[in-house]
């Protein structure tokens, strides 16, 4: 014991060895015993996952990319990005990922629903309470900075392997960006807009409904692209615990070194990124038309 | 639901009176801890701010506003004119005093109650106009009548009005950013008197505009306040506007009141340097009026009748065309109250 100051005081290695058990223990039993309640609490999100997968998968071809610029295009209004979707999704197809693809893209989607509708709420209430915020924030750095690996395991544990454990894991991953900017959007609208509704007699609730929201949305809509990049970003992390899609052909091509397929499937995210991308900052901008000035 | 304006009926209009009593705000970490210095000791603005960390923003207002008047407001920037009207809807808090409009205590009011009587009774005009950049300008001017539940077609009726009214008559569909500062205060204006609320709060409404467009919005304002009779708390730093518009004026510096009067009263007897520092180089003619330096009528004087409240400028323009040296001045129901010459029109309008 004397010798502190050379070697570091570190715990003994039967406490240690007995701190981990008792946790890993603990979470075990806590598992065994609710896990099927709270695997039951995630069946609506599985029969929806399941659901939505089929039908992009059930529709043609053909239909998937029209309604798909259809959105574009409500997006966006712009030709190029319209072109370059149906570029992008016939080179996929062309190459053999389709469904892969679909795959990806359903649960690519959920999530980000998902995200949008938890997220936007709490960035909202951060915004609100200063106290509410510096909760948040660390708890945000800790889901943007632990290794995805690391939380896979506890979810795992809890609900095994399959879609609903890679859709949680897709979320904690992506959900950062969403909360941050809604919050600063709405942090950011103009003081004076604000008192200015204030003395109209304006409640907090159509002050934020009429005035705030509308105002953070371009920064809202920021914190959303980002939020799907990520998620698409999670999509070969997640095919580890059984998502179906896009990451698993990259993950195979990991382990039997198939350098062209890895390639092939990595790009067809990359150009499912760039697509939604693009047509979640056309929409973005859009939204901001009323900034433009009227030339002279 | 408790608390939600809803339409106003004509039973409100009761002769809207704004009376403030013993105002006093400081800012800083412990305002009421430092009330009694302020209140009981006298210490004052800078003291407060070197020994004790405070900043004084109102010191004991006590102000009366008769309905149906503009009231100016005015005093240079940090002299608490801004802090002042935002007590009137209690955007700020008093740190002591009572804020009284029409007969009610608007300290004691909840929530609820606060919002209804803002959406109701005030409506708040402001400096950097405050628009909602992400709506179009008759969007703008409803703002006020959504948040009070008005049924859509009324509002579309209102903004229609109140969009011609201000001038704005093509410019309904187009955005704030869209507009140069004058028309954006038009929608402000709009958006104000869209409510019909009895009082308006004019918080250097007009300060951000360019001069000939500021004399516009002035001329517009009292064209509009001669039709509405409006009680108009007009906030400014610029004396010549305030002569212009004001009923009465109160000049305010380091948040307490140095005078308080017309627009003759102050011009012809400021009550302290500071003041007449600021008056100095008022145009007297455009100011003061004739009964206010008429001398008393002796037997036998003749000549043309004029009113007592024409203004010196326009009297020298009547002599310079008429073929009199001396006039009778005119009181109440034109009876003769005095006479005045050309002299001394002309000797008022230079400062002695």
């Amino acid at each position: 014991m004397g010798d502190w100051w050379r070697e570091f005081p570190e715990m003994d290695r039967e406490t240690l060895v007995a701190l981990r058990k008792a946790l890993d223990g603990g979470y075990r039993e806590f598992s065994r015993s609710y896990g099927a309640e709270i695997e039951a609490f995630f069946d609506p999100l599985l029969y929806f996952l399941v659901w939505f997968e089929k039908l992009l998968l059930a529709t043609p071809w053909w239909l998937v990319i029209i309604v798909l610029c259809g959105f574009a295009w409500m997006a966006s209004r712009s030709w190029k990005i319209i072109l370059g979707t149906v570029i992008a999704f016939l080179l996929i197809g062309w190459f053999g990922m389709w469904e892969d693809t679909m795959r990806t893209m359903s649960i690519i989607i959920v999530c980000t629903l998902i995200a949008i509708a938890l997220g936007v709420p709490i960035g909202i209430l951060m915004a609100r309470s200063g106290r509410t915020q510096a909760v948040v924030t660390p708890v945000l750095d800790v889901m943007q900075t632990m290794p995805a690996f690391v939380y896979l395991i506890p979810v795992v544990m809890l609900l095994g392997i399959g879609k609903v454990p890679g859709v949680i894991a897709v979320v904690i991953y992506a959900i950062p960006p969403v909360i941050r900017l809604t919050n600063l959007g709405i942090r950011l609208v103009d003081r004076d807009v604000m008192e200015a509704a204030d003395s109209f007699g304006a409640s907090p609730w159509q002050r934020l409904v009429r005035v705030q929201v509308p105002l953070a949305m371009p920064t809202i809509m920021a914190g959303i692209n980002q939020t799907i990049m990520m998620a698409l970003a999670m999509v070969v992390i997640a095919s580890m615990i059984g998502v179906k899609g896009l990451g698993q052909p990259v993950l195979k091509s990991i382990t039997n070194q198939y350098f062209t397929l890895g390639l092939l499937n990595g790009l067809a995210i990359v150009a499912l990124a760039i697509v939604f991308d693009r047509i979640s900052q056309a929409y973005g901008r859009r939204m901001q038309a009323y900034r433009e000035r009227l030339e002279g | 639901m408790a608390g939600v304006c809803r339409p106003t009926a004509n039973g409100w209009k009761v002769e809207p009176v704004i009376e403030l009593s013993g105002l006093y705000k400081i800012f800083g970490s412990d305002p009421a801890g430092l009330l009694p210095r302020v209140r009981d000791e006298g210490v004052g603005k800078d003291d407060l701010l070197d020994r004790y960390n405070g900043v004084l923003g109102l010191r004991d207002i006590n102000l009366s506003i008769p309905a149906r008047t503009i009231q100016v407001v005015m005093g240079l920037s940090g002299s608490g004119k801004s802090t002042l009207i935002r007590h009137i809807n209690r955007l700020i808090d008093p740190t002591a005093g009572q804020v009284v409009v029409d007969g009610e205590d608007v300290m004691a009011l909840s929530k609820a109650q606060l919002r209804d009587f803002r959406c109701r009774k005030i409506a708040m005009v402001f400096q950097r106009f405050a628009l909602m950049p992400h709506r179009t300008v008759s969007q703008n001017v409803a703002f006020g009548l959504e948040i009070q539940r008005f049924d859509k077609a009324e509002i579309a009726r209102r903004v229609s009005y109140w969009v011609e009214r201000v001038g704005l008559g093509g410019n309904g569909d187009q955005y704030p950013n869209q507009l140069s500062g004058g028309m954006q205060q038009r929608v402000g204006l709009a958006r104000a008197l869209a409510t019909d609320a009895d009082i308006l709060l004019m918080d250097e409404a007009f300060s951000a505009l360019d001069p000939l467009i500021r004399r516009d919005m002035q001329g517009m304002l009292l064209d509009l306040q001669a039709e509405l009779k409006k009680t108009i708390v007009f906030i400014t730093h610029d004396l010549d506007e305030a002569l212009r518009v004001g009923d009465d004026i109160v000049i305010l510096r380091d948040g307490a009141v140095v005078q308080q009067g017309n627009a003759q009263d102050i011009v012809l007897r400021p009550a302290d340097d500071y003041i007449a520092d600021f008056v100095q180089d008022i145009n007297l003619g455009k100011v003061i009026r004739l009964a206010s330096i008429m001398r008393p009528m002796t037997a036998g004087l003749t000549g043309p009748a004029l009113d007592g409240s024409m203004l010196l400028a326009d009297a020298v323009r009547f002599f310079a065309a008429a073929d009199a040296d001396t006039a009778l001045v005119t009181g109440e129901a034109g009876r003769v109250v005095g006479a005045i010459t050309a002299r001394d029109v002309m000797g008022a309008m230079v400062r002695g």
